[in-house]
């Protein structure tokens, strides 16, 4: 594993390389993007994270990697749920791009369980709609859909038109639900693609709207009292949820709801019944943790299953808040079952891997948890960023009150939030919570990427194409971990790009089989003998001293 | 089963596309763009619709797709996209120097009714626009058309800005390639090329989305049409459009600009298809047509008439884009197949006349359907009433194939789950070859594959 040691080491070699490119490349930009890029732009330093620029707009033209709110709210959130209709309201784009592209898979129970992840469904507006507005096409779509499909819960999606024309979904989803009748549970997102600076608006959005019109509608307890939780923020890229619930049932872990991978609707609607959250994607969910802290009372927990070492540091605080021996011995135990195969399959793996270079641009916790997986591997993350964080999300959740709060946020509905009168309920004391802070398990915390990456990295906001082919040309990373986007801009470099979007259709990553998974697929990655041979043997210079020696 | 919700039972829809067979006109003009050498694309409107083009065409290409977006915010939404534009535009040339920025716009632009003719000249009187290099634009509202619409959009714009016509007329024939894969423009190519007719193929996608490994990335790669060659196509004898959605218009805009005369053949996808595009550019062109492309043409009635048993009367569902359907659906009657489902979401009047001409006498069951509602979901039902022998269509019918157990052939855009469309060209009668193989394989595997023990067998 690599040392706080080597990683000093290693900063104190490369700080002021990397300061030195971080000015040639932002040279190059005209000069009021140069300084705007330049905040975003910083080198770190773990013991005191400097203030990084992020969550602002994107400059246009730059060739960013970042998506809009549609995506973050539809495609992100709300997608992965098997049992709900999701109508994107808007033309036709917008639901097809988003139509079976994120990976989340999802196991219905048998033959009878809903499941309309395989569907796209769009009310594909047309000219006369954008005209005359597109309500009641809106509507007649969702009487076609409830009446081909007899779903419970149907959700629509704006897109960029519906905002501008002045289409109210809320206003349609209500009248909806009240001329169907019967219990049918519908509602809207006002997620236009340019209500916010990237996906992260979209998130936000989603959040309130599940807080809205689904957490806590069904007070019914089912499964086990003890250890109740949820997990927030999973999205079962890969089967990655599958393998986490593996891991908790083994542990016997009564997990309640996953927002959102593998889940359906019932599962949110009781979701207030868990006596603890853990908040896995910070960045997408941190706003459903803290709504259901404020109105039901119950507490978060950052946790990032991603990596063997961080998934026993997961359970170990799992365990430590419910204070059970019994749980605690069961976890310790199922912890020592499991290490044996991804110890040995680390240690294969690090014959390939250790001191190798890694770099990550992705997303808007991937960047940071994918790190804990490179360090298992004895590899170092050099630079790295996200698509979509915040500024808490990089320096830790103690910057929250110095946001700066702008224009585009102010933008996203904010929902006040208070105790709900009768089912707030603290699930800890005062004096167990101050227990629990004097034994380490922070409640409601995260320290964010900057705190991991050694001294001198490079931490990039909102990566351009630009940045990115001045970074791999000047330190050819062994792995440079992106998106679909950048995937074969970076492999015609002759560097291997791993996708963290989906996984390059590998996976699960989370928990202890993924952590094995990753091992396997980085070793692969770094040692496939293709990439030695991006030259023809006629085109060294060996080969053309020999022929003229000849 | 994948798609458990799908049924039999038909009803009347009007405002419900579940499944579409299109998406929306920006992607065809991203496409279209990328076909022109040293150009990038922009898209005018929200940074998503950018990002979800250019992944799904690397998905498909499993190639670098560079474009660039204006990154609307709520405020360029109220206020207009003009200052983002504008900053766009120095932004590009500054950084990434291309020598065209083709901005197409979105639905989101067109709503607010951005002026992308008043804004360019704006940024050109502000000199953001440097010395031989161009910004030009077309119209892509995505709640118009679908992709072949903007694909058809893009390439208009190009003849528009560019195309010139001298005193010097030129002896050359105009290729306008329609939606059709890289490995079809190179083999376009090779045909022009050994019948010895001087042509210029516009857009021209080969070494652009199907370029060599070799441990350099080329943000503008060799290929494409240059502007050189857009601006000369004002001064060739004839042009040639393949396939009347994707390229009549700027064979249109083309004659009337110019007064080049054109001819539209569909894309030559199967025997018939490609006899007409070499008599038509044969007679154009004014060369004979050599023997190597009649042993070609002989080789895939070879191929044909050897496994002709395995295709006779065999149903075939299809889904995808007009263009192509059409001349592959005219193949499929070739190789006495029977196509009895077809969806397009293009929606016009020649694929359904098309159709109506083709399958009419042949498959007098034949079920067509094009335009709104005209979707995945329509197929299944389909073939939900009465099955079929084969699906042909975009990755997105692998869920069909599956729920159904029906052998199926990845055919149009996006196919994302398997290679090869880089490779192996559809078009011309080695296209032709490569198509019979593909789909003998199909028939062919799945019989092996479900048939009873006894009857495997050691040859076919």
């Amino acid at each position: 594993m690599v040392v706080k040691k080597d990683k000093t080491e290693l900063g104190d070699r490369l700080v002021h390389e990397l300061q030195e490119f971080r000015e040639v490349i932002i040279a190059k930009y005209p000069k009021k993007v140069a300084k705007k890029r330049a905040k975003s732009i910083v080198v770190n330093n773990p013991d005191n994270p400097p203030e990084i620029q992020a969550n602002v707009r994107t400059i246009p033209g730059i060739i960013t990697q970042r998506g809009c709110t549609y995506a973050g709210c539809k495609g992100v959130v709300l997608g992965p749920t098997r049992d709900i209709v999701n109508i994107t309201h808007g033309p036709i784009g917008c639901g097809f791009y988003s139509w079976l592209t994120r990976r989340n898979q999802t196991l219905p129970i048998d033959e009878n369980d809903s499941n309309f992840i395989t569907y796209c469904f769009s009310t594909d507006m047309q000219d006369s709609n954008i005209v005359f507005g597109g309500e009641e096409k809106l509507k007649q779509a969702i009487r076609e859909a409830y009446e081909l499909f007899r779903p419970h819960t149907i959700a629509i999606f704006s897109t960029c038109p519906v905002g501008l024309i002045g289409d109210d979904v809320h206003r349609v989803a209500k009248h909806m639900m009240e001329e169907i009748g019967g219990g049918i549970n519908i509602f809207g997102f006002s997620c236009e693609g340019y209500r916010g600076v990237s996906q992260s608006a979209g998130h936000h959005i989603a959040n309130n709207g599940l807080f809205k019109n689904l957490i806590g509608r069904d007070d019914s307890v089912n499964g086990s009292l003890e250890y109740r939780v949820n997990l927030l923020g999973e999205y079962n890229i890969g089967g990655d949820a599958f393998e986490l619930e593996r891991i908790f049932e083994k542990c016997g872990i009564n997990l309640i709801a996953t927002f959102s991978g593998n889940s359906t609707i019932k599962k949110f609607e009781n979701a207030h019944t868990a006596d603890l959250n853990m908040v896995m994607c910070h960045r997408s969910i941190n706003y459903v943790a803290e709504m259901m802290e404020t109105a039901f009372g119950i507490p978060w927990i950052k946790v990032q299953p991603i990596g063997a070492r961080s998934t026993i540091k997961m359970l170990r605080r799992v365990a430590q808040y419910f204070g059970s021996k019994k749980l605690i011995d069961r976890v310790e135990k199922i912890i020592t079952e499991e290490m044996i195969e991804v110890d040995k399959a680390c240690k294969d793996a690090r014959k390939f891997t250790v001191g190798k270079l890694a770099m990550l641009f992705v997303g808007g916790s991937r960047a940071h948890h994918y790190q804990d997986l490179f360090e298992e591997l004895g590899m170092v993350t050099i630079a790295a960023g996200y698509e979509f964080g915040h500024r808490d999300d990089y320096e830790g959740r103690r910057v929250i009150p110095n946001i700066k709060i702008d224009a585009d946020s102010r933008n996203i509905e904010e929902i006040v939030v208070t105790k709900d009168s009768t089912r707030y309920k603290p699930r800890k004391t005062e004096k167990e919570l101050n227990e629990l802070k004097v034994n380490g398990l922070e409640l409601g915390e995260y320290d964010g990427m900057m705190k991991q990456m050694g001294k001198g990295t490079l931490v990039i906001d909102d990566l351009s194409h630009y940045e990115m082919d001045k970074l791999i040309e000047k330190y050819h990373p062994d792995v440079f971990c992106a998106g679909i986007k950048e995937k074969f801009c970076v492999q015609k470099m002759g560097i291997p790009l791993k996708q963290l979007h989906n996984y390059d259709s590998g996976g699960p990553y989370a928990g202890f089989k993924g952590a094995i998974n990753f091992y396997q697929d980085i070793a692969m990655l770094v040692n496939t003998s293709i990439w030695k041979e991006l030259k023809a043997p006629w085109e060294g210079d060996a080969f053309i001293e020999a022929t003229f020696v000849c | 089963m994948l798609l458990r919700h799908t049924t039999e039972k038909e009803i009347d829809r009007k405002a419900l596309t579940i499944n579409p067979v299109k998406t929306c006109q920006p992607i065809g003009a991203m496409y279209a763009a990328l076909g022109v050498h040293r150009c990038l694309p922009h898209s005018h409107g929200s940074q998503g619709c950018c990002s979800y083009h250019r992944s799904m065409l690397t998905r498909h290409f499993k190639e670098p797709i560079l474009s660039s977006t204006s990154s609307f915010s709520e405020g360029a939404s109220v206020f207009g996209g003009s200052s983002n534009l504008i900053s766009a535009i120095d932004t590009i040339f500054t950084v990434y120097d291309p020598d065209v920025i083709a901005v197409h716009t979105t639905c989101l632009s067109e709503t607010i009714g951005d002026d992308m003719a008043q804004i360019i000249s704006k940024a050109k009187e502000e000199e953001k626009i440097p010395k031989n290099k161009t910004v030009i634009y077309c119209n892509t509202p995505s709640y118009i058309g679908t992709h072949i619409t903007g694909y058809s959009n893009q390439l208009s714009a190009f003849v528009n800005f560019f195309s010139i016509s001298t005193p010097k007329k030129r002896n050359v024939v105009n290729l306008v390639a329609g939606w059709m894969e890289p490995s079809d423009m190179r083999e376009i190519k090779r045909i022009s090329r050994i019948m010895e007719a001087r042509t210029i193929l516009f857009p021209d996608m080969s070494d652009v989305l199907d370029t060599p490994l070799n441990g350099k990335f080329e943000m503008y790669p060799s290929g494409g049409a240059t502007i050189q060659e857009i601006t000369a196509i004002g001064d060739s004898k004839f042009t040639i459009g393949l396939g009347a959605y994707s390229t009549e218009n700027a064979c249109v805009k083309l004659e009337n600009k110019c007064k080049v005369r054109f001819e539209i053949v569909e894309i030559p996808i199967g025997l018939k298809a490609t006899d007409r595009f070499v008599i038509s550019l044969s007679r154009h062109a004014n060369v004979p047509i050599p023997d190597i492309l009649t042993e070609e043409r002989g080789r895939l009635v070879d191929l044909i008439a050897d496994n002709s048993k395995y295709f006779y009367k065999k149903r075939v569902a299809l889904f995808g884009d007009p263009d192509t359907l059409i001349p592959l659906i005219e193949f499929l009657l070739t190789l006495d197949m029977k196509p009895v489902y077809v969806v397009t979401g293009t929606a016009g009047n020649h694929f359904n006349r098309s159709m109506q001409e083709l399958l009419s006498e042949k498959v007098s069951e034949a079920k067509y359907k094009s335009g709104e509602c005209a979707d995945m979901f329509q197929l299944h039902q389909w073939i939900k009433q009465k099955s079929v022998d084969l699906l042909i269509g975009n990755t997105y019918g692998k869920y069909i194939a599956r729920d159904e157990n029906i052998p199926f052939v990845r055919f149009g855009f996006p196919v994302t789950d398997r290679p090869g469309n880089n490779y192996f060209p559809h078009v011309g009668y080695v296209g032709a070859s490569n198509l019979v193989i593909k789909i003998l394989e199909k028939i062919l595997d799945h019989k092996d594959r479900t048939c009873h023990e006894s009857k495997v067998e050691f040859q076919m």
